[in-house]
C-alpha cells in the first residue's frame, strides 16, 4: 500500500478539487481527509457514516472553587496565562487559552484542581461511491488538530491493510505548521497542489522545504496555470532544480467550481473536458510507475 | 488602546489576505496613518508581498524554553516523563537514556517540577523570527514567520501580537486559516471579527464552523463575501437565515486576481472593488465609535 498526501501550503489553490478527481479515477484506494480544521472532502464524496468513534481531545483544567482559597499560585506558575480572577470573585480557566498540561493540576497546594479531556472531536469510517473514506469532526477551537490527523490517519492505514489497498490517498490541511507535519511523517509521497501567484509561490517553497527535511519524494500540479503564466514558468523551472516532477498544469476554468456547487468530481462533472483529461494523466503518472513494480 | 480586527476564513484561499492588505491600505491612505497590519499567518505570511516598499526597521528571534535534561544529575526516576502531557520526554533507565524533542515541548514547565533532583534546565530553541517593517517612519506591517519543521506556531502568534503598538488607533489582523488553536489565538484580543468566505460549498461549510467558533469565543463579527458571483447563492440564504451582517461583496473579477498573482493588490483597483473596501473601512469607523 503507498500512502500519499495531497499538500499545498497556500490555502485554496485546489486540493480538495484535485483529491476528488484522483477519488473518482482510482481504484482499490481508501480516502482520508486529514484537513481536520476545514474538512470539505465529504461534500463532494458524500459520505455515508458507518463507524463512529470520539477522539480524546486536550485536558482541560478546571477548579473546584469550594476548595480554591485563591492563593494564586496557579496563577503565577500557568506559562499561558489561561487562569485569571473572576469580576466576581474566585478563580477560573479560559478553556481556550489552557493548554491542557495539567501543570497547575499537579501543584495546587489544596488539590482544588482538576482536569477533562475534551470530548468535542470524532472520527468517522465511511462508505463513498469511490471506496472507503475516514474523516474527522473536530470542536471549534480545538489545541489538537496535529494528534487527530494522526489517529486519523493510522486508522484509515489499518482501513487500507485491511482491504488490500493499491493506496491511501489524503486530502491534507495548508500551511507547515503542526498539522502539516502530522500530515506528511512516514508518508510515501507527497503531491504539491498551488497555483502561479507570488503568495502560493511563496507558500509552496516553505512546503517544499518542510517535505524535504523528511526526505519524501515530491510530485509538483500547478492548478489555475494560466491566471500567471511568468511565475507558471518560473515555478516549473525552480521545480526542475530541486528535482520535483510535474505531473501537469491545469488552466483556470468555471467548471472545478461549477463541479463542487453540484457536488460532483470535475471528472464526473465534464468527464471529456481538457481538465478531466489532464487529470487522468497525471494519476497515471502517479500509479503507472507503482503498478509496474507489483 | 487600539481597535483590534482580526481577519478570518476557515477555509484557506477564500481571500484572507486581500482583505486585509486592502483593507490596511484604505484605512492607512483615507483613514488614519496610525494603523498597523499584523500577519498573523505565521506558517504561510504572505502580507509582505504585496508591500515592496517596505523596509525592514526591525528583526528578532523567537525562542521557545526547551528542557534539557543533564544525565549526570538524573536518577532516571521517569518523574518527568509521567508529568509531560505532550509526549515530549523518553526516559529509559536501564541504558540511563533521558532526552528531550523540542518539536513535541510545549514549554509548559511541568517536568521542571517534576524534578526533584536539579536534572532538568531550559535552553532556548528558536523556532521562528518577528520583523517589523515600515513604509514611511513608524512600523506599520509586523510579520511573524514560523521556522520550518517547528509546529509551535501558536508561541509565534503570541509574541507577534505582544510586538504590536498598543499606541496604534487600529491593528489589523491577518489570521490563519482553519479554527483550532492559532486562530484562537489571533482572534482572542480582537474586538471585531471579519470572516472572509466564497460562494462555494466548501466555502459555506468552512464558514459555518467558523461562525460556530466565533460564537463560541463570544466575537462580535461580520461576513465579506469575497470572489462574488462564482459558485452558487447559497451563502446569502444561510447569512439571512442566521441574521449575520454581510459587509461587503468582492466581486470575482479575473484580471484583478491576474494582478493579485503578481503581486500588485493595491494598483489599478478595479472601482467596483475599492468602493466596497470603503464601505467595510466605513462601516468599521462607525463601529469603532459605538464600541
Amino acid at each position: 500500500m503507498i500512502e500519499i498526501t495531497i499538500l499545498s501550503g497556500k490555502g485554496g489553490t485546489g486540493k480538495t478539487g484535485i483529491t476528488a478527481a484522483f477519488a473518482s479515477l482510482a481504484n482499490n484506494t481508501v480516502f482520508a481527509d486529514i484537513d481536520v480544521d476545514a474538512p470539505d472532502l465529504h461534500l463532494i464524496l458524500e459520505p455515508e457514516i458507518k463507524e463512529e468513534n470520539q477522539f480524546l481531545g486536550a485536558r482541560i483544567a478546571k477548579i473546584d472553587t469550594q476548595i480554591c482559597t485563591n492563593c494564586g499560585f496557579c496563577i503565577k506558575e500557568c506559562r499561558f496565562d489561561a487562569i485569571h480572577y473572576r469580576t466576581e470573585g474566585g478563580l477560573e480557566v479560559n478553556p481556550f487559552e489552557c493548554e491542557g498540561c495539567r501543570l497547575c493540576e499537579r501543584i495546587c497546594p489544596f488539590k482544588a484542581i482538576s482536569s477533562e479531556h475534551s470530548t468535542n472531536n470524532h472520527w468517522f469510517v465511511s462508505d463513498t461511491r469511490f471506496g472507503t473514506m475516514l474523516h474527522a469532526k473536530m470542536g471549534p477551537g480545538e489545541e489538537n488538530s496535529g494528534k487527530l490527523v494522526t489517529t486519523v490517519r493510522k486508522n484509515a492505514k489499518e482501513k487500507a491493510r485491511e482491504q488490500n489497498a493499491d493506496f491511501l490517498l489524503n486530502d491534507g490541511p495548508p500551511g507547515v505548521g503542526c498539522s502539516a507535519i502530522a500530515s506528511l511523517t512516514g508518508v510515501d509521497k507527497v503531491i504539491l497542489v498551488t497555483e502561479p501567484s507570488k503568495s502560493g509561490f511563496h507558500d509552496a517553497v516553505r512546503l517544499i522545504e518542510l517535505v524535504q527535511k523528511f526526505e519524501i519524494p515530491l510530485y509538483a500540479v500547478i492548478n489555475k496555470c494560466d491566471i500567471n503564466s511568468e511565475i507558471t514558468k518560473q515555478m516549473e523551472y525552480f521545480f526542475i532544480t530541486q528535482g520535483i516532477q510535474l505531473l501537469g498544469k491545469i488552466p483556470f476554468n468555471e467548471d472545478m467550481v461549477n463541479a463542487i456547487v453540484n457536488r460532483k468530481s470535475i471528472i464526473e462533472y465534464k468527464p471529456d473536458s481538457e481538465i478531466a483529461e489532464k487529470i487522468k494523466e497525471m494519476w497515471n503518472k502517479v500509479t503507472e510507475p507503482i503498478k509496474e513494480l507489483k | 488602546m487600539s481597535y483590534k480586527i482580526a481577519i478570518c476564513s476557515g477555509k484557506g484561499g477564500t481571500g484572507k489576505t486581500t482583505v486585509a492588505v486592502n483593507l490596511f491600505s484604505t484605512i492607512q491612505t483615507k483613514w488614519t496613518k496610525n494603523v498597523q497590519l499584523v500577519d498573523c499567518d505565521v506558517e504561510e505570511p504572505n502580507d509582505l508581498l504585496f508591500f515592496k516598499d517596505a523596509k525592514i526597521i526591525n528583526r528578532s528571534i523567537v525562542n521557545q524554553s526547551v528542557p534539557v535534561i543533564d544525565e549526570s544529575q538524573c536518577t532516571f526516576c521517569r518523574k518527568c516523563e509521567e508529568y509531560c502531557e505532550f509526549n515530549a520526554i523518553s526516559i529509559i533507565p536501564s541504558v540511563k537514556y533521558a532526552s528531550v524533542d523540542p518539536n513535541m515541548c510545549h514549554s509548559c514547565g511541568a517536568c521542571l517540577h517534576a524534578c526533584k533532583f536539579g536534572a532538568i534546565q531550559e535552553h532556548q530553541h528558536p523556532i521562528g523570527e518577528l520583523t517589523n517593517y515600515s513604509r514611511g517612519n513608524q512600523t506599520d506591517i509586523l510579520e511573524g514567520s514560523l521556522k520550518i519543521g517547528s509546529p509551535m506556531q501558536t508561541k509565534i502568534i503570541k509574541d507577534l501580537k505582544a510586538n504590536a503598538s498598543e499606541e496604534s488607533d487600529i491593528l489589523i489582523y491577518d489570521a490563519p486559516p482553519g479554527t483550532s488553536c492559532p486562530v484562537v489565538e489571533t482572534v482572542s484580543a480582537a474586538d471585531f471579527v471579519i470572516l472572509v468566505t466564497e460562494p462555494t460549498p466548501f466555502g459555506l461549510y468552512d464558514l459555518r464552523l467558523t461562525v460556530n467558533l466565533m460564537k463560541e469565543m463570544q466575537k462580535d463579527f461580520g461576513i465579506v463575501v469575497n470572489k462574488a458571483g462564482l459558485g452558487d447563492r447559497e451563502v446569502y440564504a444561510y447569512l439571512k437565515e442566521e441574521e449575520i451582517e454581510l459587509l461587503a461583496e468582492i466581486p470575482f473579477n479575473r484580471e484583478y486576481a491576474g494582478q493579485y498573482a503578481q503581486g500588485k493588490l493595491l494598483s489599478d483597483i478595479p472601482p467596483l472593488i475599492e468602493q466596497e473596501y470603503m464601505k467595510l473601512a466605513i462601516y468599521l469607523k462607525n463601529r469603532m465609535n459605538h464600541d
